[in-house]
């Protein structure tokens, strides 16, 4: 944006801009700018929050402003007091992300190969965890299993919790890439060339499936991290994870103390983010980028 | 070598006798058999169990609907519906003037506006909840401007505007997302067509361009609809005084320690976002309905 401030025609021909057919000889229009402004208000919506509370994290008072300077006290002190509930909260992703990937792929193989109305009236059912408030399915897993003491406060009760939450994500990913290749060429291929279901399970589909897995996995840790529906009515206070530890440095901490918490939940939670949208820039359009690479060469 | 050939010969043939490629059945049901065992005895088995936990409540197979029958719980309800739904107009709204914008228009940091927008996607409530304190609460950057400008200080974070806002702040990413993904589709020559032929800026919008977005907010709209009927943490951060239905059913389980009146409603939530997304799903394909 930064030649903006120039003729309007001119500095379309500099920024090397695209804007397709008719619009192109009229100079840009009042709707154009009202657009515009209203998206840059949508994204200091979105980022002011966001970097006044990364700030007020390393700021030594809040109230006086960033000219009582800058520390790391706060983000040390949440560290003592919250290092469990992170560690935890790393632990459940990595836990989550196994066991969906054991359960979750193979479970998308099996209803990528046979399709039909029992298969999608299963993968309907899968997916009704994502539909269900949070609340609700918690509270229907302590209704059931809240009588079990020493399954209810082991974080293997949160476990429960965040693997009915994240299946759906890792099965649907998996089988999308799945139904967009011609699974029984290439496993009739390796077939005749002899393979038996296992090798060709492991060096044809496995390996075939790769870019689902990795998004799903992607999604997998980032929900299991960021997850509080769920967690807040499962979690005992020797099973507090991340989300719930910043629940309660929000109530009850100085806002010093819940912003650098907030920071330290960015941090962990950023590069996830950045790498699924790469991904997801990556795997995307081949055929549809071509397609309107034409028509603006046109 | 004959032998391969043949069979070849015979998938392309699929009237012949098949010689099976795939994985024979037993071996197909094993690999199914964790994730059917999760589904049943973690979600099916609770949700039977959470039926009948409401017939225990003190009026009986009354409790099933007590949302609709006591007052408290059906005003939580409207209140909540209509929340969700002013969410979901003003998210389309905004998203849709700027998903447009942002799929039509190439300007040097595009990217990285597409990228801040789908930021908060997978923030959890708590975390949005704090979002709204850090701009509209007592420290906030609006109090701090509007004490600079006017002496005095707004702070709207912690009644029904602030939780207003904190939807809002969660809904604009899924929402501008399946925007632009329909946008991308729109075809630009039936819009040239419609301005050559004459008619005005705004007839193009309503006559070509809304109809072509539809299915897209539709879809995205029951999704916003149907995650702001569930959401949780956000009020939960903001301790409103404003009770939406989420948090009066954890106040009825935790502190009131009436299961069945907070398994009915519940059920009753979860049967409204289900069925919100399940009528779209079968309106606009598959592949919706499913979101963070």
């Amino acid at each position: 944006m930064g030649v903006s401030g120039g003729g309007t025609n001119h500095c379309r021909a500099i920024g090397g801009d695209f804007d397709m057919t008719v619009k192109n000889t009229t100079p840009r229009s009042r709707g154009f700018y009202a657009q515009l402004v209203l998206t840059l208000l949508l994204c200091l919506f979105i980022l002011v929050p966001i970097v006044m509370s990364m700030l007020a994290g390393v700021t030594v008072n809040v109230f006086q402003g960033l000219k009582s300077g800058l520390t790391l006290r706060w983000v040390g002190e949440v560290w003592m007091l919250y290092s469990d509930s992170i560690l935890l909260s790393v632990w459940l992703a990595l836990a989550c992300l196994a066991v969906t990937l054991v359960v979750g792929v193979p479970l998308a193989y099996v209803l990528v190969r046979c399709p039909g109305r029992l298969s999608r009236l299963f993968e309907e059912l899968l997916t009704l965890p994502v539909a269900i408030p949070g609340l609700a399915l918690a509270l229907a897993l302590l209704i059931t299993y809240g009588g079990f003491p020493g399954y209810r406060t082991s974080p293997l009760f949160i476990l429960t919790g965040h693997v009915l939450f994240t299946l759906p994500f890792m099965v649907r990913s998996v089988s999308a890439i799945l139904s967009a290749i011609d699974l029984r060429a290439l496993e009739e291929g390796a077939a005749s060339l002899g393979a038996r279901f296992w090798r060709r399970f492991f060096t044809v589909i496995l390996p075939n499936a790769r870019p689902g897995i990795l998004a799903g996995s992607l999604m997998v840790v980032t929900l299991s991290i960021g997850e509080f529906n769920l967690t807040w009515m499962l979690h005992t206070p020797l099973t507090k994870t991340l989300p719930v530890g910043l629940a309660d440095s929000y109530a009850s901490m100085r806002l010093e103390i819940g912003s650098a918490y907030t920071l330290i939940f960015f941090v962990l939670i950023m590069p996830l983010l950045i790498a699924m949208q790469v991904l997801a820039n990556w795997q995307k359009p081949d055929p549809r980028k071509t397609v309107t690479d034409d028509k603006d060469m046109s | 070598m004959v032998f391969e050939k043949l069979r070849g010969w015979r998938s392309r043939h699929p009237f012949l006798p098949k010689i099976t490629a795939g994985p024979d059945r037993l071996i197909l049901t094993m690999l199914a058999v964790p994730g059917v065992m999760v589904v049943v005895a973690f979600f099916l088995l609770p949700l039977a169990r959470v039926a009948l936990a409401v017939a225990d409540g003190p009026d009986g197979l009354a409790t099933y609907f007590i949302i609709l029958t006591n007052p408290r719980y059906l005003g939580s309800l409207i209140q909540t519906l209509a929340m969700s739904a002013g969410v979901t107009v003003v998210a389309l709204v905004l998203c849709c003037v700027s998903g447009l914008f942002l799929v039509r228009n190439r300007f040097a940091g595009r990217s990285i506006v597409k990228a801040l927008l789908t930021l908060p996607l997978s923030f959890p409530g708590v975390v949005v909840g704090f979002m709204v304190i850090m701009l509209a609460g007592r420290q906030g950057v609006l109090a701090e401007i509007s004490n600079a400008l006017t002496g005095e200080r707004w702070v709207f974070a912690y009644n029904i505007a602030g939780l207003f806002v904190g939807y809002l702040y969660f809904s604009i990413p899924r929402v501008i997302l399946a925007v632009m993904a329909s946008a991308e589709k729109l075809d630009i020559a039936l819009e040239e067509a419609a301005r050559s032929l004459g008619a005005p800026g705004w007839r193009v919008v309503r006559d070509v361009i809304l109809p072509g977005l539809m299915p897209g907010l539709i879809s995205s709209g029951a999704i916003c609809f149907a995650t702001a009927m569930g959401a949780f943490g956000t009020a939960f951060t903001l301790a409103t005084e404003i009770n939406v239905l989420p948090m009066v059913i954890y106040t009825e389980f935790t502190l009131n320690a009436n299961t069945a009146v907070a398994a009915s409603l519940s059920i009753a939530l979860g049967l409204m976002t289900w069925a919100c997304l399940a009528a779209v799903r079968t309106i606009a394909g598959p592949s919706a309905g499913i979101s963070t």
